[in-house]
């Protein structure tokens, strides 16, 4: 499932004529599948202190082929680099270029991993200054990779340690196949809870998930993801795309609800369907939006309120009423969709980027509202998707959007769907208001 | 039926009318919707229809790979290649494989009979699931070879010589290779079923007016229904279509009023049924899921209405003793005296709308102390129904009428308003449902909220 232009350059004459000419050479990615091993290759544990040890313990128990020093030549699948104990720049320099003198082994869809921990609380400037660095420092690795590789950081807040269950799930996600189009990213772990699943396979089983606006794209590839990782769907969308949900529905053995999630009672709707048909409530993704663009000085009231009632406030709405049901409260999940459009802006959208903005606002204000039940809320924000929606962009318009990245391609539905499944699963309970941009470090935004 | 009549021992009784079975209840429907013939599924087989309504009931009650007790379905138009259309749906469909099916065929009543049916092997314990359904498409109607041809072909294939098969095939005469389109007519009497009713409409003195009114309540109550989101778990989208093709929202009594008959124009008496106080030709398909109350329950499924009771009628319109769409002015009050109700412990009362001037003509028969008394052996009239409660979501003069998938578009709309109107006091809410058919035919009957 990639482009043409990327499939032309993966290979042969196109890969050869790419390179002389220097143009961009996207490569196929690595994608999570089943059965699939966690990595390529061994990875490189990077860093010193006890933070370093035990995630080294840690990923050797996973089965992955460690190392704490590269060995000559060897093409690695991972480097690590774990900075959590860093407290002047000064400190930076030596892993930093230790780690840096293996970048030439990655194999190609490799990954590169830090671990620091945050700089807003930081006790000193020094500390601040060099827990900040790693900022700036993970962001440009990630321009500098090529074939695939990504480079993103895990964030630990204050008292949460390298080892903790979401930390440790945040690394494996980044490790994986499933983290295939997140580039240049932070995820914070906020906390200490979380639990990693007895099966990794099978994270989502035994949990009852909605997901509305499943009909097709990114919803659709939502509902399969959950899935796929054992959870049991509620697959909601509009009447009028009710067809298309029904095909989604059967597919993932899952149960069809037709509702426009603007109506009032459209939250009481799903937490009914949801406890009747299954028993119970564990994740709602909030994946349904619309677009309605035009250019601010020709917008009619009919547009920005139709983007503003699907978009944010029934999102709102819902959360009100699951937190009210007190049917939501052991361990939920909320995931929503937000957009690169709401954090960096967007001509013609400012009805959307202003719903999606607030997304990001609504995420942030419900985490501590869900924490007292073990419960997070996160948000995904998506950059170029090939969707049937961007298939619809002019054709120089859409091949500029999809090459504006440091993967110089546009990222599959699936790849939003793997952020979604993994910030709806237990592993990421320790990490809750935070926005995980899937984007492929989008140079708009960042 | 003795022990029925025992039992039966008036209005407030809310069982079977069979004692000792347990109840068979509906747990949802599901319909495409209906789209006027030539329209948006034109290129849509039976089978295709049929698979597509079942796949939204499947998805809409997490039916995926179930092996479902038993499922019947029919249509009307069919093709000879569609000898075993229902097994064929189920097996393009998401269900197990392992799930038996049958086809029926009742002319209109089709889908009503397949539910009553189905219902009755539920109560009886035989099985404890079950899927009625019924479709019908009047744009790829089966078309076939004249009779004169027919019997060439088949003395073609029964010749063994060269000779022989050059003799039989100079028999072919041009008249031979018209087709034979399937029609409306009576095979008895030579006359569409339009034109049966306009005896019935004049016979019964039925106005235009009031014909009128009853498509304009139709077009409107159906409308209203979709508006308040009513058909939103009882319609899953096909082909582009999100609802009827034939309602008309906006339609006024005006309207209709300027629209020529095109029925009884050759009866003496003035004409009164045009194309808009008649169901249009229509292609669609239903479907509706029944069980045992503990099947339901067993997978957290929705209990909306049980299916209390059923009647067949037939009349025998050939000699003109009655109108060809009569039977369930007969049916109605032998089911409900066997249940021991009258029309007032009905509170929705769904009547199939082949006709404006069915509907009226039945109204007014049952209205009729003559009739009540010769016919119906009554002491007079049958009663006077609530027209408030009549048809209040519409019928098939908005929502149009894919012969055998009607059935199932009332059970499912019925159970749901039954299960929204809950008790009615200190009683289940109950409904009656009335559908005639072709051949001097109709089905009645009978379900109470759960």
């Amino acid at each position: 499932m990639t482009d043409k232009y990327t499939q032309f350059v993966s290979q042969g004459l196109g890969r050869d004529i790419a390179k002389k000419l220097g143009l961009p050479q996207p490569v196929a990615l690595r994608r999570h599948k089943p059965g699939d091993p966690l990595l390529t290759g061994p990875v490189l544990v990077q860093g010193e202190g006890i933070g370093a040890d035990e995630l080294a313990a840690a990923l050797l128990a996973w089965g992955l082929d460690v190392r704490r020093n590269a060995l000559p030549k060897e093409k690695l699948g991972a480097i690590v680099l774990v900075l959590d104990a860093v407290e002047h720049p000064d400190d930076l320099g030596k892993p930093v270029l230790t780690a840096g003198a293996s970048l030439r082994d990655l194999a190609p869809n490799a990954r590169l991993v830090t671990v620091s921990r945050t700089a807003s609380s930081a006790a000193t400037p020094a500390v601040a200054a060099a827990r900040q660095g790693v900022d700036g420092l993970l962001r440009s690795v990630a321009k500098e990779l090529r074939a695939g590789a990504t480079a993103n950081g895990i964030v630990l807040a204050d008292g949460v340690e390298p080892t903790s269950p979401s930390a440790l799930g945040a690394l494996r996600f980044f490790l994986s196949g499933r983290s295939a189009f997140v580039d240049g990213q932070f995820l914070t772990v906020t906390s200490a809870g979380g639990a990693l699943p007895d099966d990794a396979e099978k994270p989502l089983a035994g949990k009852v998930a909605v997901v509305t606006g499943a009909a097709r794209g990114i919803g659709a590839a939502i509902a399969r993801t959950l899935y796929r990782d054992g959870a049991k769907l509620v697959v909601v969308d509009i009447p009028a795309a009710g067809d298309h949900l029904a095909e989604i529905a059967n597919e993932v053995h899952g149960t069809a609800l037709q509702l426009d999630i603007s109506r009032t009672n459209a939250g009481q709707r799903i937490i009914e369907h949801a406890m009747e048909r299954h028993g119970r409530l564990d994740i709602v993704i909030h994946n349904a939006g619309i677009t309605r663009d035009r250019l601010l000085a020709n917008m009619d009231e009919g547009r920005w309120n139709s983007v503003m009632a699907v978009n944010i406030a029934s999102q709102l709405r819902i959360n009100e009423a699951l937190l009210a049901s007190g049917r939501f409260n052991e361990k939920p999940r909320i995931v929503s969709l937000a957009s690169t459009s709401g954090i960096a802006g967007n001509r013609g959208q400012s009805n959307y980027a202003a719903s999606k903005g607030g997304v990001i606002g609504m995420v942030r204000a419900t985490a501590p509202l869900l924490a007292a039940g073990g419960g997070s809320i996160n948000a995904v924000a998506p950059g170029f998707i090939e969707t049937e929606m961007t298939a619809r962009i002019p054709f120089a318009t859409r091949e500029i959007a999809r090459r504006l990245n440091s993967l110089q391609q546009g990222g599959q539905p699936g790849d939003v769907a793997e952020a979604i499944a993994f910030l709806a699963s237990d592993a990421a309970g320790g990490i809750s208001g935070q926005v995980l941009r899937v984007c492929g470090q989008n140079l708009v935004g960042a | 039926m003795a022990a029925a009549q025992e039992s039966a021992t008036g209005p407030q009784e809310t069982t079977s009318a069979v004692p000792g079975v347990r109840k068979a209840v509906v747990v949802g429907g599901n319909r495409i919707p209906f789209a006027r013939t030539g329209g948006a599924y034109t290129k849509s087989s039976n089978q295709d229809m049929l698979t597509a309504a079942l796949d939204g009931l499947i998805a809409r009650f997490g039916l995926q790979e179930e092996r479902i007790g038993e499922i019947a379905a029919g249509a009307v138009l069919k093709h000879s290649r569609d000898f075993n259309l229902t097994r064929e749906a189920v097996l393009g469909s998401a269900l197990s494989a392992e799930t038996p099916a049958y086809d029926l065929q009742q002319a209109c009543a089709t889908g009503l009979e397949t539910v009553l049916g189905l219902a009755n092997k539920i109560k009886l314990g035989q099985i404890d699931s079950a899927i009625a359904g019924g479709v019908d498409s009047a744009s790829d109607a089966p078309i076939a070879v004249s009779e004169g041809l027919r019997e060439i072909l088949l003395d073609l294939n029964r010749a063994k010589t060269t000779t022989q098969k050059l003799r039989i095939l100079a028999r072919i005469r041009p008249k031979d290779l018209a087709p034979d389109a399937p029609n409306t007519g009576e095979p008895r009497t030579g006359l569409s079923m339009g034109e049966h009713q306009a005896l019935t409409t004049a016979q019964w003195k039925i106005s235009r007016e009031a014909q009128d009114e009853l498509a304009y309540n139709s077009h409107h109550n159906l409308a209203a229904a979709y508006e308040s989101g009513f058909f939103d778990d009882l319609i899953t989208p096909y082909r582009g279509l999100g609802r009827d093709s034939n309602l008309r929202a906006d339609t006024t009594l005006e309207k209709l009023a300027t629209l020529k008959p095109v029925f009884g124009r050759n009866l003496g008496s003035e004409a009164t049924m045009t194309a808009g106080n008649s169901t249009p030709l229509t292609d669609g398909a239903s479907t509706v899921l029944l069980a045992s109350e503990e099947w339901a329950d067993a997978r957290g499924l929705p209990k909306l209405a049980t299916v209390l009771d059923g009647e067949a009628a037939a009349v025998d319109f050939v000699h003109g003793k009655d109108g060809l769409l009569m039977a369930p002015a007969f049916a109605v009050p032998r089911l409900l005296a066997r249940n021991g109700l009258g029309f007032e412990d009905i509170d929705f009362f769904e009547i199939h709308e082949a006709f404006a001037g069915t509907v009226l003509s039945t109204l007014a028969a049952w209205e009729d102390e003559d009739f009540g008394r010769t016919r119906l052996g009554l002491d007079g009239a049958l009663g006077k129904i609530d027209r408030a409660k009549l048809n209040v979501n519409g019928s098939s003069l908005a929502a149009g009428h894919p012969f055998a998938a009607t059935g199932g578009r009332i059970v499912a709309s019925l159970a749901k308003m039954l299960h929204e109107k809950g008790q009615v006091g200190g009683r289940p809410a109950r409904g009656l449902i009335s559908i005639c058919a072709a051949g001097g035919q109709g089905v009645v009957a009978i379900m109470e909220a759960h």
